[in-house]
C-alpha cells in the first residue's frame, strides 16, 4: 500500500501519502477535475488523455495534518481497460466519475464500481462524483441523472458521493478533501512514521514480482 | 495559378520536360481555369526553360508569352468535378469557374468519368496529350455508356501496371492554378526587388505569382490558407447549413480520409462524416472498383486536387490535396497516419478486428487517437521538413557537452529501460539505446508528433505513462513510454511551473522513457528524477535551456553575407537534417507554406525516378533555388530573386562545409550505446 504518514517537524504533525485513482467513461471529466484539483485551472476544450497521467497535490487537513495524493488520471477510453488494474492496485482511494447529462456514464460508473469492489485493495475508499453540474445549472434540461438517484446509489454501494464542476470548481476541492478525512491516517501512521516526509517515499510499490494482482502488501 | 506562371528555370537536364510542353496547342479560351492539366505545363517548362531573372518586367513578359503559347489543352471536366468545384466557386472562384459548374451535374457517371479522364492522361505520353484533350472535348462529359469501355481499353493497353504508372504520369497536373493577384509571398520574398513597373505589368497581364503557382489560385484561396486549420461551421441548422459546411469543406485545399474497405469512415480530417458520406461512398466505390479488377488505385486528378490512395490491409487511406505535392511524398503522409492507426491498435489488433468482421467501425477502438491523426494532418499541411526528408532534427549543441548527456543517460539507466530520449521543442538532444535497437525516424516522427503538436499529453500537466505501439520498432505490440516535460524557461524543472499555461510549447524539454515492460512505470520516473538532478548539476541542462531559447542560427549566421533565405540539408547516413531558422524571411504560416512547396518540388524533381538529377537550379520571380543531391547529402536552399547562381552555388558550397565542420553538433552520431 501507498499510503504513507509521518510526524513533520513540528511535534504533532502528520504527513500521509495516498494512491488515488480516477476511473470512467470517456469524456466525463476525469482530466478537468484533477487538473482543477492540482492546478487549479480549467480548459475549455480538451483533448482525451493518452495512456494516464500522474499528478501529486498536497492538500492540508488541518494545522497539524497534512494529505498528499498520487493521482492516476487515466485515460477512459475502451482500449486501455486492461491497463485500469495496473493504476487501481494498491490504490486507497478512487474517485469513480460520470457526465450528469450523460446517462450510459452512470451505467458505466457503476461498472467500474463493482470491479474495484471487487479486485481493488479491500479497503479502498470510493466516491462517486458526478460531473459537469454547470451544464445543468443554467439548463435543468439537460439533466440525465438525478440527483437523488445517483446519492442513493452512493448510499447503498457505500462511496462518497459529489455533483462537482470542473468548470466551475464547485465541489472539487471538498471531494478531495473529503476522501482525505476518510482515509486512515492513524492507521498508516503506526506503521510509516518518519521525521521527515519526503524521504524514504517507496516509489516502487508496484514492482514486478513483490505482489500479486489486487493484493495489499501494507 | 495561370497560365503563364512558370517564370524560368534551368537545370542540368531540363530538356525532355521543356519539349512536351513545344508540342502542346493553345488553350482553348478561358476554360483554362482548369488548373488541373496547366500544372503539367508549369512543372515540365519549369525544367526547360532559361530566362535571366535580372530584369523582373522583362521575364514578367517573357513568361507570359511562353504561357500563351505553350499552355497546354484543357480537359473536360465531367460533371462531378463540378461538385467539388462548387466550393471553389462559392470562396470567390472566377469567372472560368462559374462556367465550368454551370456544366450538368450527373454525380452517379462524375465518379468514373473522372478515372477515365484521368486514365487518358496517364496512358499517352506528353505529345499525344492534344490528341487526348481533343477526342475528349467532343465527348460529352457525362456519356455513360463509353466509361466502360475506356476503362477496359485503358486496362488491355497497359495492364495491371497501368494505376501505377498512372498516377506517376499524372503527377504533373495535380499542381494547383494560381490566379491574378498579387501573392503574398512576393511581398516576403521579393518586396525590395519590385519595381512599380513590374506591378502594373502584372496587373495588366493578370501575372500570378509564380510562387502561388504551387498552392493558390488567387489572392482569396490565398487567404483561405489561414482559414484552413479552422472547424468548419455552419450557421443555422438544416439544409443551408449543410450547403454552407460543404461549401467550407470543399475550399479546403487538403484532405485526408481513412476509411475501411467496407467504406465504414474512420478518420476524416475536416468536418463530420455524416456530411461527407456521399463523397466517402463515391471514393469508396472508385476503389473497390479497381481492386475488383485486382488493378489497385493509387492516384488520380480531379478538379485540381491530386488524390492519392494507400490500401492497407483492411484500410483505405485517401489524400487530398491541392498544394502541389506530389504522389510519393503524399504516400509518406498517408504512411505516417498508418503508423499512428498502428501505434494506437497494432498491427495483430488491427488485422484482428476485420478478421472478425469486415464492417468493423474502427473509430470506437480508436477512440481519442483523432486529435493525434488530425495534429499529423496539420503539420503536413502547414508542410514538415521532416516528413518531407523522413528525417530527424537535432538540437545543436557542443559535441563535449552532448557527450556528457550522453553518458549521463547511460549511468542514470535502469534496468528495464530500453531507449532514452531527451527531445527540446521537437528536436532531438540525446538518445541511449541498446546496441542492437536503433530508432526508426517514422516512430520518432510519431512520438514527436503526440508531445509537440498534439495538446492532449501536455495539458494534462504531469508526468504521462502511455502504452504505444512503434511500428518500426515492432508493429506486434505495445511499448510503454514515460514522458515528463521540463520547461525550458523555467529554472528548475521537477515540477512544471503552472504559470506556462499558454506559453510557446517551443520551449519545451522532454525526457523520455520507454520500456517494455509495463509495469516500470516507478522505475522510471526514479530514473528520471536521478537523471534530470545529474544534469542540472553538470550544467546540461542549462546547456539544453539555453540552446533551446537561441533557436535556430539564422542563415546569415551560418554562412555571413549569403544570399540564401533558407536551406534544409539532409544526411543521408544519420537520417538526419538541419536548417536555419525560417525568421526573418518566412514569419507567418503562408510564408513557410510556400517555402515547403517550394522543396517540395525542389525534392520531388531530384526524387523522380526517372530523372538522375543531381544539381537543380530553378529561377523563379520571387526565388532563386538549388537542389543538390550527392550519396552523401541531400540540399536544397532558397535564395531571394536576382540572386546570381554564382552567388548560389558558393553558398551551398559554404553549407556543405559548415555542416560538414559542424557534424558532429548538428547531427547525434551513434549516440549513447549500452
Amino acid at each position: 500500500m501507498t499510503s504513507r504518514v509521518s510526524t513533520g517537524t513540528r511535534p504533532g504533525a502528520r504527513f500521509a501519502q495516498f494512491k488515488l485513482v480516477l476511473l470512467g467513461e470517456s469524456a466525463v471529466g476525469k482530466s478537468s477535475l484533477v487538473l482543477r484539483f492540482v492546478k487549479d485551472h480549467f480548459d475549455d476544450y480538451r483533448e482525451s488523455t493518452i495512456g494516464a497521467a500522474f499528478l501529486t497535490q498536497t492538500i492540508s487537513l488541518d494545522d497539524s495534518t497534512t494529505v498528499k495524493f498520487e493521482i492516476w488520471d487515466t485515460a477512459g477510453q475502451e482500449r486501455y481497460k486492461s491497463l485500469a488494474p495496473m493504476y487501481y492496485r494498491n490504490a486507497n482511494c478512487a474517485v469513480v466519475v460520470y457526465d450528469i447529462t450523460q446517462a450510459s456514464s452512470l451505467d458505466k460508473a457503476k461498472a467500474w464500481v463493482k470491479e474495484l469492489q471487487r479486485q481493488a485493495n479491500e479497503n479502498i475508499i470510493i466516491a462517486l462524483a458526478g460531473n459537469k453540474a454547470d451544464l445543468v445549472a443554467d439548463h435543468p434540461d439537460k439533466r440525465a441523472i438525478a440527483t437523488a438517484d445517483a446519492e442513493a446509489y452512493a448510499r447503498e454501494a457505500g462511496l462518497l458521493f459529489f455533483e462537482t464542476s470542473a468548470k466551475t470548481s464547485e465541489n472539487v476541492r471538498e471531494l478531495f478533501t473529503a476522501i482525505a478525512r476518510k482515509l486512515p491516517l492513524e492507521q498508516a501512521g503506526a506503521r510509516n512514521m518518519r521525521a521527515n516526509p519526503r524521504q524514504g517515499v517507496d516509489l516502487r510499490p508496484e514492482a514486478p514480482g513483490t505482489q500479486g494482482g489486487g493484493a495489499c502488501n501494507c | 495559378m495561370g497560365h503563364d506562371s512558370e517564370e524560368s528555370a534551368a537545370t542540368s537536364n531540363g530538356g525532355t520536360a521543356a519539349d512536351g510542353g513545344h508540342d502542346i496547342s493553345p488553350p482553348q479560351g478561358e476554360n483554362r481555369g482548369d488548373p488541373a492539366i496547366e500544372d503539367t505545363a508549369a512543372a515540365t517548362k519549369e525544367l526547360g526553360v532559361h530566362v535571366e531573372p535580372s530584369a523582373p518586367s522583362q521575364s514578367s513578359s517573357t513568361s507570359r508569352r511562353l504561357g500563351d503559347e505553350h499552355r497546354p489543352p484543357l480537359p473536360p471536366r465531367p460533371g462531378t468535378l463540378d461538385i467539388l468545384k462548387e466550393g471553389n466557386h462559392n470562396t470567390g472562384g472566377t469567372s472560368q469557374r462559374s462556367k465550368q459548374s454551370a456544366r450538368p451535374n450527373l454525380q452517379s457517371t462524375a465518379t468514373i468519368a473522372l478515372s477515365r479522364t484521368d486514365i487518358h492522361t496517364q496512358s499517352y505520353p506528353d505529345g499525344s496529350r492534344e490528341t487526348y484533350a481533343a477526342s475528349a472535348e467532343t465527348t460529352p462529359p457525362s456519356k455513360p455508356a463509353g466509361v466502360f469501355g475506356s476503362i477496359k481499353r485503358f486496362k488491355g493497353l497497359s495492364g495491371s501496371e497501368g494505376g501505377d504508372s498512372a498516377s506517376v504520369r499524372s503527377y504533373a497536373p495535380t499542381l494547383e492554378a494560381g490566379g491574378d493577384a498579387e501573392s503574398l509571398l512576393g511581398e516576403v520574398l521579393g518586396a525590395s526587388q519590385e519595381v512599380p513597373a513590374w506591378k502594373l505589368l502584372s496587373t495588366q497581364y493578370e501575372a500570378p505569382d509564380p510562387f502561388d503557382t504551387f498552392m493558390f489560385e488567387d489572392n482569396e484561396a490565398t487567404v483561405d490558407f489561414y482559414r484552413e486549420f479552422d472547424e468548419l461551421r455552419g450557421g443555422e441548422s438544416g439544409e443551408q447549413n449543410e450547403e454552407q459546411q460543404l461549401t467550407q469543406w470543399q475550399s479546403k485545399r487538403k484532405h485526408f480520409l481513412i476509411l475501411s474497405s467496407a467504406g465504414k469512415p474512420i478518420y476524416n480530417r475536416h468536418g463530420d462524416d455524416n456530411l461527407i458520406s456521399g463523397y466517402i461512398g463515391m471514393i469508396q466505390t472508385i476503389i473497390s472498383f479497381y481492386e475488383g479488377a485486382n488493378d489497385h488505385l493509387k492516384g488520380f486528378t480531379a478538379a485540381g486536387a491530386r488524390f492519392v490512395i494507400m490500401s492497407q490491409g483492411p484500410l483505405y487511406l485517401v489524400a487530398i490535396s491541392k498544394l502541389g505535392e506530389n504522389d510519393a511524398q503524399l504516400r509518406v503522409q498517408l504512411e505516417a497516419l498508418y503508423m499512428q492507426i498502428l501505434s494506437t491498435l497494432t498491427l495483430p489488433t488491427l488485422t484482428h478486428l476485420f478478421a472478425n468482421r469486415a464492417s468493423t467501425d474502427l473509430r470506437r477502438p480508436l477512440q481519442g487517437t483523432e486529435p493525434l491523426l488530425s495534429a499529423l494532418a496539420d503539420t503536413f499541411t502547414r508542410g514538415s521538413p521532416p516528413t518531407l526528408l523522413s528525417a530527424l532534427e537535432c538540437l545543436k549543441v557542443r559535441k563535449s557537452q552532448r557527450q556528457v548527456i550522453n553518458d549521463t543517460l547511460l549511468r542514470t539507466r535502469c534496468d528495464t529501460l530500453l531507449y532514452g530520449l531527451i527531445v527540446a521543442s521537437g528536436r532531438l538532444v540525446s538518445v541511449v539505446r541498446p546496441r542492437k535497437h536503433s530508432l526508426h525516424p517514422s516512430d520518432l516522427q510519431l512520438i514527436f508528433n503526440m508531445l509537440f503538436e498534439a495538446r492532449g499529453v501536455k495539458a494534462g500537466g504531469g508526468e504521462n505513462w502511455i502504452p504505444l505501439c512503434l511500428p518500426g520498432f515492432n508493429k506486434n505490440g505495445y511499448l510503454y513510454m514515460y514522458v515528463s516535460f521540463v520547461s525550458a524557461s523555467e529554472g528548475h524543472g521537477e515540477e512544471p511551473d503552472d504559470d506556462r499555461n499558454e506559453t510557446e510549447h517551443q520551449d519545451e524539454i522532454a525526457v523520455l522513457l520507454i520500456s517494455a515492460n509495463k509495469e516500470s512505470f516507478y522505475d522510471l520516473r526514479t530514473m528520471k528524477d536521478t537523471l534530470v538532478k545529474e544534469l542540472e548539476k553538470n550544467d546540461s541542462m542549462a546547456i539544453i535551456k539555453s540552446a533551446v531559447r537561441r533557436g535556430r542560427p539564422a542563415a546569415t549566421d551560418i554562412v555571413p553575407g549569403t544570399v540564401l533565405r533558407h536551406f534544409l540539408y539532409k544526411s543521408r547516413a544519420n537520417v538526419q537534417f538541419t536548417m536555419p531558422s525560417y525568421e526573418p524571411h518566412f514569419t507567418t504560416l503562408l510564408d513557410r507554406r510556400r517555402l515547403l512547396s517550394l522543396y517540395h518540388t525542389l525534392h520531388a524533381n531530384v526524387h523522380a525516378k526517372n530523372a538522375h538529377l543531381k544539381v537543380q537550379h530553378c529561377i523563379r520571380r520571387e526565388s532563386v533555388s538549388l537542389a543538390w543531391v550527392t550519396p552523401l547529402f541531400e540540399l536544397y536552399c532558397v535564395a531571394g530573386p536576382h540572386s546570381t547562381r554564382n552567388a548560389l552555388a558558393q553558398s551551398a558550397n559554404k553549407v556543405v562545409q559548415w555542416v560538414r565542420r559542424e557534424e558532429e553538433r548538428v547531427f547525434i552520431i551513434g549516440g549513447a550505446v549500452f
